[in-house]
């Protein structure tokens, strides 16, 4: 593979690359997908939840033969209590007709989502690293990789390679992640017969429900947990800032043990055999973690660009349409001849106009009150306080309603440390939320 | 239902590389670090202090890239394993 030229190379495998190498190698342009894997998929993580809405937008004919696990009819979000939760949900038939997310695993559906690009035309090298970016002055012209001869050129390369993104480090487009951008995740899929899942959790058919759940569960840093339902296994996992992770020296897997004692989950898990272990860095650094997404010779897509809206688990909807729209611009950059940074921040210029800045800045204060506010007060002493007060609010003991009231709103007041702290923390909270 | 980390990492399926991907730069580092996260952060317990030095099990690690930023010396070089060496996943 020496010395041919092409006229895009993609780093990566995972959403953002596919849709990148599908969106060129359809419009004829000569496209190589490079992935480390075995298989495209087989490096990746996700929580499991997939958008239709941005996999129809880069295969319009053929989304639906996506091998995902259950439609969602139904989300659930709970505030965890120690042995406790107040819970929110929402069902509804509508999310049937059109679907609007499934569960789905990556080994299966990236494979597949590869095989789209390949069909179009993009030429698989997988098991193979790019190791670093070959440069000319300041435009990238090509890769290395760790294969014996294994230099590729191209006019431009799109670097997808992951959150932990080792091209974009060499870059210099964004400095290393601080461990207050990332958080880590991990997961286990868990075998249940179908009937089980079924009945634990009101479903008939292939519909499925999704469960993020915050509080108690986090051990005093802030960070989500989640359980999905999948066809015949669930995915239990939970996330935590990596800056508190090192603070607290609790040991990943024993977060996610003591996920699987709390009350709530582990009557949903029973009986459950553990399939696959595993773990990843989510980039939650928000849109001021963005760095520019192109320059002469480049665009760099999904994680490795810290494109995640991690307050909506969004991310691999994200990926894929950026890569879409970085796909968009090569091509025309390949009809105008030229392939430099003016042609190429018609990328940036797209997702700028795109749901991906619009919610980024919308939440981009969220990653400042993470790293300010102390995450025992968010991710403990609240929840725990929403939670006794809803226990005393439902408890009949002869106690009026009118001191339940007064004590619940103690609680919370307490839990603040006094009704100014806890009106200021609602405050930046409702800021943080609204760029 | 919980199971320990040598359980949970016999889940995965690796194609382990006769070389480390991870290298400990400076030893002494280690020495002087007085807190020694990378033995609790890790997922896979990938490090262990030994009282006079760092040991590296890369045939567990699972690639997240934790160690990479979490070491507070950035003291770990981190590479990706050799194409379609390290871990394979089932599901993902």
């Amino acid at each position: 593979m020496a010395n041919e030229k092409f006229d895009a190379i993609v780093v990566g495998a995972g959403p953002a690359g596919s849709a990148a190498a599908y969106t060129m190698a359809k419009a004829g342009l000569s496209v190589v997908l490079l992935e480390r894997g075995e298989f495209p998929g087989a490096k990746n993580l996700f929580g499991g939840v997939l958008y239709r809405k941005q996999l129809e937008d880069v295969l319009p004919d053929q989304w639906h033969k996506a091998p995902v696990e259950r439609h969602i009819v139904e989300q659930r979000i709970w505030l965890m209590g120690k042995d406790s939760a107040v819970t929110f949900s929402h069902r509804n038939e509508a999310y049937k007709e059109p679907y609007n997310c499934w569960t789905a695993l990556r080994v299966k559906f990236d494979q597949w989502f590869a095989s789209q690009a390949e069909a179009a035309g993009a030429v698989p090298i997988y098991e193979t690293v790019a190791t670093e970016l070959i440069t000319e002055g300041d435009r990238v012209v090509g890769v290395r990789t760790d294969r014996e001869d294994g230099d590729l050129y191209a006019d431009v390369v799109v670097i997808a390679d992951g959150v932990n993104s080792l091209l974009g480090k060499q870059l210099g487009i964004h400095k290393e992640w601080q461990p207050d951008e990332v958080s880590l995740a991990v997961k286990e899929i868990i075998a249940l017969p179908k009937e089980k899942i079924q009945d634990r959790f009101n479903l008939e058919g292939d519909e499925g429900v999704t469960i993020e759940f915050m509080g108690e569960t986090s051990l005093g840093m802030a960070g989500m947990g989640f359980l999905y339902t999948n066809k015949d296994t669930l995915s239990l996992g939970i996330g935590v800032m990596v800056n508190h992770l090192k603070k607290k020296k609790i040991k990943p897997y024993e977060l996610l043990d003591h996920v699987k004692k709390h009350p709530m989950i582990r009557r949903l898990i029973e009986g459950g055999e553990t399939k696959e272990y595993a773990g990843h860095l989510i980039p939650e650094g928000g849109w001021n973690s963005v760095p520019p997404l192109s320059g002469n010779g480049w665009c760099i897509t999904g994680d490795a660009a810290q494109l995640v809206n991690f307050v909506h688990r969004e991310g691999s909807n994200l990926a894929m349409t950026s890569g879409r729209m970085a796909g968009e611009a090569v091509i025309e950059a390949k009809k105008r001849g030229d392939f430099s940074r003016e042609t190429l921040r018609l990328y940036d210029q797209k997702v700028a106009e795109s749901f991906i800045r619009k919610d980024l800045v919308k939440y981009k204060g969220m990653h400042q009150i993470l790293k300010e506010e102390d995450p025992e007060l968010l991710f403990t002493r609240l929840p725990q306080a929403v939670n006794r007060a809803a226990y005393e609010m439902f408890l009949v003991d002869g106690v009026p309603k009118g001191e339940k009231q007064k004590k619940a709103i103690q609680y919370l007041k307490q839990a603040a440390g006094g009704t100014w702290n806890l009106l200021k923390v609602g405050m930046k909270g409702w800021r943080a939320m609204n760029g | 239902m919980s199971n320990s980390i040598a359980e949970k990492l016999f889940t995965i399926r690796y194609k382990v590389d006769d070389q480390s991907h991870l290298i400990i730069k400076d030893q002494q580092v280690c020495l002087t670090c007085e807190t020694k996260e990378c033995t609790h952060f890790c997922p896979a317990d990938v490090y262990d202090w030994t009282g006079e030095m760092t040991t590296v099990a890369f045939e567990n690690c699972i690639e997240c890239g934790t160690c990479r930023i979490g070491c507070p010396y950035y003291n770990i070089h981190w590479v990706y394993p050799k194409g379609g060496y390290g871990i394979t996943y089932k599901y993902g």
